[in-house]
C-alpha cells in the first residue's frame, strides 16, 4: 500500500539501526508517548535493534488504558438502563472498571453496540428516536474532532436523543506531569504523529525549552520510528533540545485548522483523571456550556463516576514509564489478555498486552500458529 | 486507538461543510469517509483516515523527502 510499504523495508531498518549505533556514545532513555507506537515498536522488535544503553520507555498514550475505571462503571450503568443504547469503540468493550466491563454488561442484557465512528452512533440515534443513544467519547486529540463533528451534526439536526459520556484526554499536560515526576528518567520524547496531525506541534516548544528535552514528532511505520529515534539521539548527543518533525508527510506545524476549530467550539479544557496516574490539570476535554445538554451524565442523573481504588496492578507505574510490564509479578500469570487485571493488559496498544503478545518465551511460535 | 490509515480519495459527494463525504480506497476496501476536516482534498489525493474522518491530506513531496533522508542513512551503511 502506498505510504505504508515504503516505510517497512527490513533491510533499510537494519541499516538505520546501524546508523543509530554509530552516533551513540552514551546511554540514553527515550519515551514514545503513543500506544500505537508502543505496539509497532514491540511488534517489529525495534527496541531490540537499538544499541545497548538506548532504552525506550512506553508512555501513557493509550486512551483506552488511561480511561478511569469509574468512567467505565458509569458507562456500564448507563448501558443497563432499559431505554438506552450504548455505543463504544470496540477496544473499550473488554476493559474492566471496578465492576466489570461493557461486554459483561452486554452479557446481562444491556444494549451495547460497537461502532467504528461517532457518526455511526449518530445514525443509530436517528434510527431509534424513542431510545437514548449514548456514545462513549474517549481518545486523544486525534479522535476529539470526530466526536466534535458528531455533536455539531446532532445540534443542527436537533437530535434530542443523542448524548456523550466524555473522557477525552490531552497529551502535552500528561508529558509535563511525567517530566515533573522525579522518578522519571525520560531524556527525549517521540511525540505522537497522529495527535500532532490535528494539533500541530507548536505547543511542544515550551515543553522542550522548559525541561531541556528533545521532542521529535514521529510516525508509526518501522522506518518512521527508527528515523524519529535517530533524530532524537542526534539532538541528545549534540546537546540540543528542540522540537523536530519526522512525520512531515502528514503533520504541519499548525496542525489541522478546521479540526481544531471544531474541537474548540464543542469542548472546554478541564482537569482529568487518568487511570493509574491520578488527576492532571488541564489534561482533558469536557463539553462547553453551549453543548452541555449533550452530556450523558446530565441526562442520567443517577449515574455517578466513582474514584479509582488501589490495586496490586502496577499499570500506573507502567503508564508513567517507571517500570516495565515484565517487572509486574502478575504479568502472564494472574494477568493475561483473557483475564486482565489492569488496562495496560486489555487493550492491544497497552504495554502489558504488547509484551504479552510479542515478548513471552514462546510468543513467536504462538503468533505463528 | 489513534490508528489512522492512508487511503486514496476516489470520489467526493456533497458540498455541505459538515457532511461532505468521500469514497476512500484502502488496499481494495472502499469506505465512506467524512471530509469536513480536509476541505482542500481532491480526487486522487491520499488521505489519513481516523474514526471515519479524514484528518490530513498526505503530502507526497514531504514523503519523498523523508524517504530520501532515510536513503542517505542507508547508504552511509554500505
Ligand atoms: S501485567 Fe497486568 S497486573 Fe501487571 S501491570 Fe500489567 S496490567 Fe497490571
Amino acid at each position: 500500500m502506498k505510504f505504508v510499504d515504503e516505510f517497512r523495508d527490513p533491510a533499510a531498518a537494519r541499516a538505520i539501526a546501524d546508523a543509530i549505533t554509530r552516533i551513540v556514545t552514551r546511554p540514553w532513555t527515550i519515551m514514545e508517548i503513543c500506544g500505537g507506537q508502543t505496539h509497532a515498536i514491540v511488534r517489529h522488535g525495534i527496541d531490540r535493534m537499538l544499541p545497548d544503553g538506548v532504552t525506550l520507555l512506553h508512555g501513557p498514550g493509550c486512551p483506552v488504558c488511561v480511561t478511569p475505571p469509574g468512567m467505565i462503571d458509569a458507562a456500564a450503568a448507563i448501558s443497563s438502563r432499559s431505554n438506552a443504547i450504548f455505543c463504544s469503540f470496540g477496544d473499550m468493550l473488554r476493559v474492566p472498571g471496578e465492576h466489570g466491563s461493557l461486554l459483561a454488561a452486554r452479557g446481562r442484557g444491556a444494549d451495547v453496540r460497537m461502532v467504528y465512528s461517532p457518526l455511526d452512533a449518530l445514525a443509530i440515534a436517528r434510527d431509534n428516536p424513542d431510545r437514548e443513544v449514548v456514545f462513549f467519547a474517549i481518545g486523544f486529540e486525534t479522535t476529539a474532532p470526530a466526536t466534535a463533528m458528531a455533536v455539531l451534526q446532532a445540534e443542527r439536526e436537533g437530535l434530542a436523543n443523542f448524548s456523550l459520556l466524555v473522557s477525552h484526554v490531552l497529551v502535552p499536560p500528561a508529558m509535563e506531569a511525567l517530566l515533573g515526576d522525579p522518578a522519571n528518567g525520560v531524556q527525549g520524547f517521540l511525540a505522537a504523529g497522529h495527535v500532532c496531525t490535528v494539533t500541530g506541534y507548536r505547543d511542544y516548544a515550551p515543553i522542550a525549552r522548559r525541561f531541556g528535552i528533545p521532542i521529535v514528532v514521529t510516525g508509526f511505520e518501522p522506518l518512521d520510528l527508527l528515523q524519529g529515534i535517530h533524530m532524537c539521539l542526534c539532538q541528545l548527543e549534540e546537546g540540543r533540545a528542540e522540537v523536530e518533525n519526522q512525520y512531515s508527510r502528514t503533520v504541519r506545524p499548525e496542525g489541522n485548522a478546521a479540526a481544531r476549530a471544531a474541537v474548540e467550539r464543542v469542548f472546554r479544557v478541564q482537569a482529568q483523571q487518568w487511570r493509574g496516574m491520578g488527576e492532571i490539570a488541564d489534561s482533558g476535554l469536557g463539553l462547553a456550556p453551549d453543548y452541555a445538554r449533550f452530556d450523558a451524565l446530565r441526562r442520567f442523573p443517577g449515574v455517578v463516576v466513582q474514584p479509582e481504588r488501589q490495586s496490586e496492578c502496577i499499570s500506573g507505574e507502567v503508564l508513567r514509564g517507571v517500570r516495565k510490564p515484565c517487572d509486574c509479578p502478575a504479568f502472564g500469570k494472574a494477568c493475561t489478555p483473557e483475564h486482565p487485571l489492569g488496562a495496560t493488559m486489555v487493550s492491544s496498544e497497552g504495554a502489558c498486552a504488547a509484551y504479552y503478545r510479542y515478548r513471552r518465551p514462546h510468543a513467536a511460535q504462538d503468533a505463528a500458529a | 486507538m489513534c490508528l489512522a490509515v492512508p487511503g486514496e480519495l476516489l470520489s467526493i459527494e456533497g458540498d455541505d461543510p459538515l457532511t461532505r463525504e468521500g469514497r476512500v480506497g484502502f488496499a481494495g476496501v472502499v469506505k465512506r469517509v467524512n471530509l469536513a476536516y480536509v476541505p482542500e482534498a481532491l480526487v486522487g489525493d491520499y488521505l489519513l483516515v481516523h474514526a471515519g474522518f479524514a484528518i490530513a491530506v498526505i503530502d507526497e513531496a514531504e514523503a519523498l523527502r523523508t524517504l530520501a533522508y532515510l536513503e542517505e542513512l542507508v547508504e552511509e551503511d554500505e
